[in-house]
Formats: structure tokens, sequence, C-alpha cells
């Protein structure tokens, strides 16, 4: 098994290598065979991995493999951890994964990057199940940089247009704050627990409640909130919660296929599943708890309002991304961490779905986003339509689809928890219900039903794509339909990830919600009784009330109600905010710093000041090796009589 | 093992009928010495020749090291000798010699196996250093080389004579036991001095570095890439010898002189190496901070500091290895390389050869996560660990400095139109190589612990 562990990460890492390196020897066609065969690769294999570690008398896999260096009593390893919540996550990004590298050899044909592209998904899902696979805090930021950094890669993958290089610098930028925290957080661990592996650090956690910490004199910081919270700065910066999130609809400048793969199915993930990870932690601070279920409430409701008023068919996807981010992170709050990894993995597939159909629909009408300017494509694409129907069925969570169990149990979660905080996220998560249903199904209708309102020679033109970008799509459907009935019960309620995962009792919301759970058919007809699936109807309703029955609601709306629109279209300001305080602000204080620090200081004096000296003296002492030999002969014997005169003064 | 190295060297004295059997033959002579080392490691620690000789972890490993360097050393030159008609079977006889020589010095265990095995491998090298007779230069630095020799092996014999006179001893280990009755003896330490000095010649480190630069510019490039390699691991051996098992009683008075010798070494080494725009005289600045480095390892006088610089050791042999290899590779059309604007444009004339390249310089600058970086880091680790941190900011700082010419290599390989278009070419077997070598310095540094651990095995 040890075998298989290791080769699962370094087969995609060997596409990546292949396609990166030699791609142009290989050709197109070989490029995507080798990182597809990679991929699959780590697919079997994190299948094999799953169906193992579902055994009833499965160990949990966790060993060193390597120990890179040891440093001051610091240990820096390479390790796995294979348990059940890490076989999960493996499992959901090598599908996700393989579905993208197929359906990108239909998105990418014409692409000039084509071998490019390839190496880099490769090497995002090595980097990936690396995050994912870690036993240290240490390979868990290798990880987490690594897919950053193939992120930014990936956004700015067509880097002669503008857009795409602004929207990877503020990717970047955004996820260098939420690093930072990241960072910190880690450094807490260490210092205060001792050790980076996983396992230490959980045994040592318990003695660190009630120590205290002073940052700024005299303010007492409780250790285990702080560490908490800095590791959750890291979880807000990767999975785009409020008000770190500012990236991630940019981020969407991108190809599509990363966008399902990257920022909607598994990177964005890494927050949540890290959170999980680390459960042991976060259930010892009830502040931190707050905090996460604080912000991803925030999240989920504020972010689904401006999915409402996006006009871009990626964009209304990606707020919706936002915003079910928003709800794992309310499960997570919650400490209904099942109910996250559920959310998650249920999510990963419609999500990828939703986005792949968006790329496809892109594909017909030739690059157009807008979806102004699309609509009745019900009859031209029908396989497009029909994959979208499931995936937005299963977004709004309508009852029996995947969607649905995962996000009633978060809601149900909510409303039984008892921390602070949880009756507004409770009051959040429905609201973001009805939300979710009207944006889904106003994108929806605008794009397959009504009249058609794109020009003659683009419909003329418009077909279903071809073979490779509908089967993924296909085979994601299904996932999105079925897999929620068929796991929530053993991933809810049955204990599944055994020690993976430990919730203190008073918080254990979903051991209530599992002593009324008598199978998933009980749970939906549960799910009649409860407040969120009428707003869920309403919503769908509402949307082809205003959107397909009387367009002009909406025009007349945001006439009236111009604030409330602004407000939205401008994102709530953060943008704006950002750019003039954050970015202006920096931007004037690096010009003083440029003019005065820099240029006359560091490159006047100490640059070119150092370099001029150390030229010169390098010129100078250089004469030295005059290539006579008496003066070499010289210089020994100086240099001898320079050794002896240790001996004197240490005699 | 010492018999068939000499029978070999025999065979070939008489084989010189075909130059590639030579080479042959001797290639295989390395191998068989290689499997023979592996084959006849003790347990412990075994001695022969009464005594004189010894085989333990270290001198394995560094034998096991220098046999396998010497291989290589051998693949890269062979075009090369052969085109440049330098006499090719001497060439072959006197590497041989000197590998012998290296052995000897390795396991030695008194005084007198230590100097004879050094001037086996002295007199080798200032042959070798003479090998291209019509060349005026090349006469010039062997003469240097060879008078400068004389005069370290002179003060070595003297350090030796006067340490036989205070302790009573050839034997290390009597040495060492005679030391720790008496630490005080005025006529050891005297004469420790001057065995320093011999040491510090061997090495090449400053202030008795003048014979490198004018050798590794003047010799043939082949015999260039010889002396680079494993001879560095050799003198580590006799550092090691000397200080460690002879004198480890003397540390104090010792770590004095090292810190001088390592400080100059590492300073001027990078601070000429900057004005320099002949590669190979680079190079051989480069060489002379790196020893400063290795010895910064040994004066830790600690176990950790000992096996950090057999590590440094090793790895710069392979990385030398490799840097003198791309040079030779691209010397092919009887012209030699001289300018470091010889190397511009590299990158489109042979990729592969520009990529070990750069593996070569990153690592000699020490960045990860190239075995360079990691071989710094061990060293600078067991400094700072007997305190001595101004020695190890001293260091950084320089090998700072010292980065600059080596991303200046960089810049010219890759962001610089290359003079010549026509592409650089090599036998499969020498690329082969090359390649290897250049995975090689990237994958120690990403697993160290594959020569660390038999590093560390050695002094515990």
């Amino acid at each position: 098994m040890k075998l298989l562990y290791i080769l699962t990460p370094l087969a995609p890492l060997f596409g990546a290598i292949a396609c990166g390196f030699f791609g142009r020897k290989l050709g197109r066609t070989n490029s995507h065979r080798v990182a597809i065969a990679g991929v699959a690769v780590a697919f079997l294999f994190s299948l094999i991995a799953l169906i193992v570690q579902m055994g009833d008398d499965a160990k949990v896999f966790n060993e060193t493999i390597y120990t890179w260096m040891v440093s001051g009593g610091i240990k820096f390893e390479v390790g796995f951890l294979v348990d059940r919540l890490t076989v999960v996550m493996m499992t959901v990004v090598t599908s996700v994964s393989l579905m993208v590298h197929i359906y990108t050899i239909g998105y990418m044909h014409d692409d000039p990057g084509y071998q490019r592209f390839f190496s880099y998904i490769s090497l995002f899902t090595f980097a990936m199940l690396m995050l994912v696979m870690a036993n240290n805090f240490m390979q868990l930021f290798f990880g987490w940089e690594a897919v950053g950094l193939v992120s930014y890669l990936l956004i700015g993958f067509w880097y002669k247009k503008p857009t795409a290089i602004f929207a990877n610098l503020k990717a970047f930028l955004v996820n260098r704050v939420g690093d930072f925290g990241f960072l910190l957080g880690i450094a807490a661990v260490l210092v205060y627990m001792g050790s980076l592996n996983y396992t230490e650090v959980f045994a040592a956690a318990p003695a660190v409640v009630g120590q205290s910490m002073e940052v700024i004199p005299g303010v007492a910081w409780s250790v285990m909130t702080v560490t908490c919270i800095c590791l959750f700065i890291g979880a807000m910066g990767k999975s785009a919660q409020i008000p770190l999130h500012v990236w991630l609809p940019d981020s969407m400048e991108g190809p599509t296929p990363i966008s399902a793969l990257i920022h909607a199915a598994t990177m964005v993930t890494a927050g949540i599943f890290m959170v999980a990870r680390m459960s042991p932690l976060f259930e010892l601070s009830e502040t931190a708890l707050s905090f996460v279920l604080i912000i991803g409430s925030l999240t989920a409701l504020l972010m689904g309002l401006i999915g409402i008023v996006q006009n871009d068919i990626k964009r209304v996807v990606a707020y919706s991304t936002l915003s079910q981010l928003g709800y794992m992170t309310v499960a997570l709050g919650a400490s209904a961490y099942g109910a996250a990894i559920f959310h998650l993995m249920t999510h990963a597939f419609f999500k990828a779905l939703l986005f792949l159909a968006a790329g496809s629909v892109i594909i017909a009408l030739h690059h157009e986003q807008d979806i102004r300017k699309m609509g009745g494509l019900k009859k031209y694409m029908p396989v497009t339509y029909w994959t979208s129907l499931i995936g937005t069925l299963a977004l709004i969570g309508f009852p029996g689809f995947s969607g649905f169990f995962s996000k009633d149990a978060i809601i149900e979660a909510v409303h039984h928890s008892q921390i602070t905080g949880a009756s507004f996220a409770y009051v959040c998560v429905l609201l973001g219900v009805f939300i979710t249903a009207y944006y889904s199904f106003r994108m929806f209708f605008l794009v397959f039903h009504g009249e058609t309102r794109m020009d003659d020679h683009t419909r003329d033109h418009c077909h279903e794509p071809p073979r490779v970008v509908t089967v993924p799509l296909i085979l994601l459907a299904i996932p999105s339909v079925i897999l929620g009935a068929m796991t929530i019960g053993p991933m809810l309620f049955g204990g599944f990830f055994g020690d993976a995962i430990q919730v203190a009792p008073e918080h254990d919301v979903l051991a209530e919600l599992g002593a009324g759970y008598h199978g998933a058919f009980q749970f939906v007809l549960h799910g009649f009784k409860t407040p969120a699936l009428y707003l869920a109807l309403a919503g769908a309703v509402a949307a082809w009330f205003i959107h397909l029955q009387k367009p002009g609601i909406a025009t007349w709306f945001a006439e009236k109600f111009s604030v409330v629109h602004r407000i939205l279209d401008n994102k709530y300001g953060f943008d704006a905010f950002n750019e003039k305080v954050f970015a202006g602000g920096a931007r004037q204080v690096a010009d003083r710093l440029w003019k005065v620090g820099d240029v006359k200081l560091i490159d006047g004096l100490m640059v070119n000041g150092t370099a001029n000296g150390i030229g010169l003296i390098s010129n100078i002492v250089r004469t030295l090796q005059t290539g006579y030999l008496f003066h070499y002969a010289f210089a020994m014997i100086v240099g001898l009589l320079a050794l002896l005169s240790v001996f004197i003064f240490s005699a | 093992m010492l018999c068939a190295i000499c029978a070999i060297l025999l065979c070939d004295l008489y084989s010189k009928d075909g130059r590639r059997l030579t080479y042959i033959l001797s290639q295989v002579a390395l191998v068989g010495t290689l499997f023979f080392t592996w084959g006849v490691t003790p347990d412990g620690s075994a001695t022969a020749f009464g005594g004189s000789f010894v085989m333990d972890t270290m001198s394995s490993v560094l034998k096991s090291w220098i046999l396998i360097v010497s291989i290589g050393v051998l693949l890269y030159s062979r075009d090369y000798v052969l085109e440049r008609e330098i006499t090719t079977g001497e060439y072959y006889t006197l590497a041989l010699s000197g590998v012998l020589g290296m052995m000897i010095m390795v396991s030695s265990s008194t005084m007198l196996t230590l100097y004879l095995g050094l001037e086996l491998l002295s007199l080798s090298l200032y042959a070798m250093a003479a090998l291209n007779r019509k060349d005026v230069r090349c006469a010039e630095a062997a003469m240097k080389y060879f008078v400068l020799g004389a005069l370290a092996s002179g003060l070595l014999l003297y350090g030796i004579s006067m340490i036989y006179g205070a302790t009573g001893s050839l034997v290390f280990s009597e040495i060492a036991a005679a030391m720790a009755a008496d630490s005080s003896s005025s006529a050891a330490v005297f004469g420790l001095a001057f065995v320093v000095a011999g040491i510090a010649f061997k090495f090449g480190a400053a202030p008795f570095h003048m014979w490198v630069p004018d050798v590794y510019d003047g010799a043939p490039t082949s015999v260039t890439l010889y002396i680079s390699a494993a001879p560095k691991m050799a003198a580590f051996a006799l550092a090691i010898r000397f200080l460690v098992d002879g004198l480890g009683t003397a540390h104090d008075s010792w770590q004095g002189m090292l810190v001088i010798l390592a400080l100059l070494s590492i300073v001027l080494g990078n601070l000429i190496a900057i004005a320099q725009v002949s590669i190979k005289r680079m190079l051989a600045y480069s060489t002379i901070s790196h020893v400063g480095f290795i010895l910064l390892g040994v004066l830790s006088g600690q176990a950790e500091g000992y096996s950090a610089s057999m590590f440094y050791a090793i790895t710069y042999a392979l990385t030398s290895m490799a840097a003198f290899g791309v040079i030779l590779v691209m010397d092919r059309n009887g012209v030699d390389i001289h300018l470091l604007t010889d190397l511009r444009g590299l990158f489109r004339r042979n990729p592969v050869y520009a990529f070990v390249m750069l593996i070569v310089m990153v690592s000699m600058a020490g960045v990860p996560p190239t075995v360079g970086f990691y071989a710094k880091f061990v060293v600078l680790d067991a400094v700072v660990s007997v305190g001595l941190i101004w020695l190890a900011v001293v260091a950084v700082v320089f090998s700072v400095v010292g980065a600059f010419y080596y991303l200046r290599v960089i810049k010219y390989m890759f962001f610089d139109d290359p003079i010549e278009a026509q592409p650089v070419l090599a036998p499969i077997d020498v690329s082969a190589g090359l390649a290897v070598n250049g995975a090689a310095l990237l994958m120690l540094g990403l697993f160290p612990g594959w020569i660390m651990a038999a590093c560390i095995a050695a002094f515990s």
C-alpha cells in the first residue's frame, strides 16, 4: 500500500514533467495521452485506496516517507496520512481532474499553449494530492503554495490578455494575505505545540488550552484561538471567504476547464479540507468556531446576492461557488465537519458540471460569455441543456438531488447548533437558499429558454460541441444526481470519518441530527417539512416569472431600487476599497520609499556602492596573482608565519 | 585490491598499441577496484601492512567516491585527449597512479604511508599538468606547480619530523595517545603549523592557493578536470587523518589556523573570481572558496562538522566534475574554451548541457534545492554549533558575493546570443554521463540522506 500511496501523486507529476519539458517533442496528441494516463493512474489508485479504507478493519496509514532535514529539533519531512477523510478528497480531486483533462482536449483544441495547459493541470493534480495526503504542516504548506502557484499560472494562462494578467496578480496578492495568516498559524503551532506532525500536534493541543499569549503587551489572548484564527485566515484566502473573496470572480479570466477544476471543485475547497483536518484544534476554541461561522454565513448570503446582477455566465457560476463555499464554512463553524466535507464532495461534482456546461455554451457561441446575448439554446444543444438542468437542480437543493442532502444537512446542523452566532447564521443560510435558486434559474432561463438574442451568424454555427466535451458532462451529471442519496447515511451519521475528524460532545450537532435520521428517503420526506425547500421553489418560480413571463420587472426593479442595484453591481465596493486604500495607499508609500530609500539609499549607496566596491577590491586583489614564482613562494612563507603566529599566541 | 590496480597499471604500460584499449582497460580497472572496495568492506576497521594501512568506514566511503568520480573524469576526457593528441597512454597511466595514491592516502594510518600516497598523487599531477608539451603556458604552469609543490612537501615533511620528534611515533593512534599525555608539547604544535601549511597547499587554500589558478588555466582541460575533482576528497582525508586521528587533542591550536585559512579562502576566492574573464580561472577561484567551506566543517572539531565537510567534499567533486565535463564537451574543435563569453548561447546550441551547467552553477552558488545548498547548510550548521557565528556570517556574505559570478555564467548561457551557431555534440555515453551527473546534483539536494548517512556513519 505504501508504494501505491507514493505513486498516486507521482503519476500526475510525471505527466506534468513530460508535457512541460518534452511537450514540443511529444506533440499534442501524445502530450494529452501522457497527462491523461498519469491522472487516470492516480484516479485508479485513489479508488483502490478508497475501497481499502472503506473496509471495516482498514488501518489508517500514517508514515513518514522521507526526512529532508532536521534543524534545531524540527523535522522537515515528507509523509502521508491516509484515512477516510483523505481518500474522499483524493477520489474527488482525481475524478474531477480526470474529467477536466478529457474535456480540455475539446475546449483547448485550437490553443497554441495546449501542452503547457496539460502540464499545468497535471502539476495541479500532483500538488493537490500532496496537500490532502500530507501528514505534517510543512507538506501541507508546500501543497498549499504549489496549488496557489498553479492557480496563478492558469488564471494568467492567456498571458497576452491584460485582464487575465490583472486577475492573476490580484489572486496572487490576495492569497498572500491569506497565506501570511496561515504561516503565522503554522508558526504558532510550532511554537506552542513543538512539532509539525499532525499526530503529535493534536496530541499536544489539549495541553495548550488555557495558555495565553500577549501579542500586544497587556492584552492576553488565548493561544488556541489565535492559532485557529490564523489558520482560518489561510483558509479564507484559499477558499475565498469575505473579505478575501475578491480574487475568485476575477479568476474566471482563465480558461473554463480550470475554472471548473481549480476555482470550483478542488483548490478552493482546500481551506475547507484544512479546517476539517484541523478539527481537533478548532474544537478547542469556541471563539474561533464562532468566527468561522459568521464569516461563512456572511459569504453565503452576500455573495449569492451579487450573483443576481451578474451578466457574465462564468461570473454567475463563480459567485454561486463563493456562496456555496460559504455554506461549507458555516458547516465547519457549526462543528458539522462531516457535513462540510459532504457538501464539498457533492458540490465538486455539480459545480464542475455547471462550469463545464457553461464552457460548452461558450464554445458553441464562439467565446461569447454575456447571458444577455444568449437565449433559446435548448433546441441547439440538448445534451448541455439537460446536464445543466441537473446541475442547477442539484445546486438549488431540489429533493433527491445530491445538493439537497448536503445543503439540508448543513441547514439543519446550523439550526441545532448552540454556539454564538448560530441563529444569525441560520437566517443567512435560509435566505441563501432562496437567492441561490433565484440566480441559478435566472441564468438557466436566460441561456436556454426565451427568444434567441445572438446574431444570425453565431446562431447558424451554434451546435453541440464534440464528444470529448459532452461525455464528461454526462459523467459528471450522474454523481450530481445520485451521490447524495448514496452517501449521506454513512458519511454524515455512520461515523464514517472515524478519528480523522474529532468533535467535542457538546458541539456534536450531527449526532443530534443522526438520532432522527432513518434513511435517505425519510430525509427527503423530512425536507418537505422545512422552509428551505419552499424557499428554493419560490426562488425558482420567481426567476421564471421575472425573466420569462414579465421581463420588464427586472428593469423596473433595477431603476426603482437603483441604490441597491448599484451596491450589488459594485460588489459592495470591496474592489474599489482595495484598489483605493490598499493598492493606492501601498503605491504611494512605495513611491516614497522608492524615491528616498531605494534609489538613494539602497541603489545608490548600498547596491551599486557594494558592487562597485567589490569590483574595485576584486580588481586590486587579483593583481596579487603576479605570475612570478617567487611571489607565490613568498605568499606561502607569509602564510606559514601567520599559522605559526597562531601557535605562538595560543600557547 | 592494491595488487589489482598495480597489475592493470603494468598491463597498461605495455598495451600502447591501441588507445581505445588503454581507455577501456583503465575503466575496467577502476570499476573492478570499485567492486573490490565494496566487496572487502569489513564491519569495523581492519589494518594491513603491519598496521600502516587501515580500512574503516570513512576510507571505504571516500574510496568509492574517488573511484566513481575518476570513472566519470576518464569518460569525459576520453575524446579530448584523443583529439588533442596528448600522449594518451601516459594520461591514463598517470591518472590511475594518482588514484592509487589517493586511495593510499585515504587508507593510511601512519604519517609515512600518508606521505607516500601524497607524493604518488602529487608526482602524477605534476606530470599530468605538463602533458601538453607543445604549449608554453602548460609547461610554465607545471613548473610552478612542481616547485611550489616541492616546497609544500618540504614543509609537510618538516612538520612530520617535528611531530615524530615530539611524540616518538609515526602511527596516528600512538601520536594521539602521546599528545593526550602531554598536550602542551610545543615542538609538536610547532610541527603542526608546518603540517597545516602542507595540507593547505594540497587543498589549495589561501594563502597557499597561488598555484591553483595558474595550473587550472595552463594545464589541459582534461587534467584540470582531474585535479579539481577527486584530489579534493583525498585532501580532505589528509586533513582528517593528520588533524583528527593524529592531533585531535591539539584541536585548540589548529582550529585557529584553519579559521585563518578558511576565512582567507572564502574571501579571496570569491572576490577574485568576480574579476576573472577566463572560465577556468574563475572556476579555480571558486574552488578556493569551496575549499574554505570544507575547512569550515573540519575546524568545528566535532563529528557533525567532519561528516558535513566530507559531504561537502564529495558533492563538490561531483559538481566540479560536471562543470569541467561541460567545458570539455564544448572544446571539441581543437580550440580551447577560455573566456566566460565562450559559453554564450549554450542553451541554443545544446539545451541539455546548458541545463547541466545551470544546475552546477546554481549548486555552487548554494541555492536550494540543489546539493550545494544542503552542503553549505550542514557545514554552517556545524560552525554555528561551536559558537563561531561571526565566521558563518562572513561565509554566507561572501557566498552571496560569489553568487554574482555564477549567475553571470547562467546569463551568458541562456540570455545571450551564441557566437557560433553550430550545435555542441558529444558521444552518447558522455551525454548520458553528464545528464546523470547533473540530475544527481539535483536529486542529492532533494534527498541528501543518501550520502549524508554514509558520512555520518564514517564519524560515529
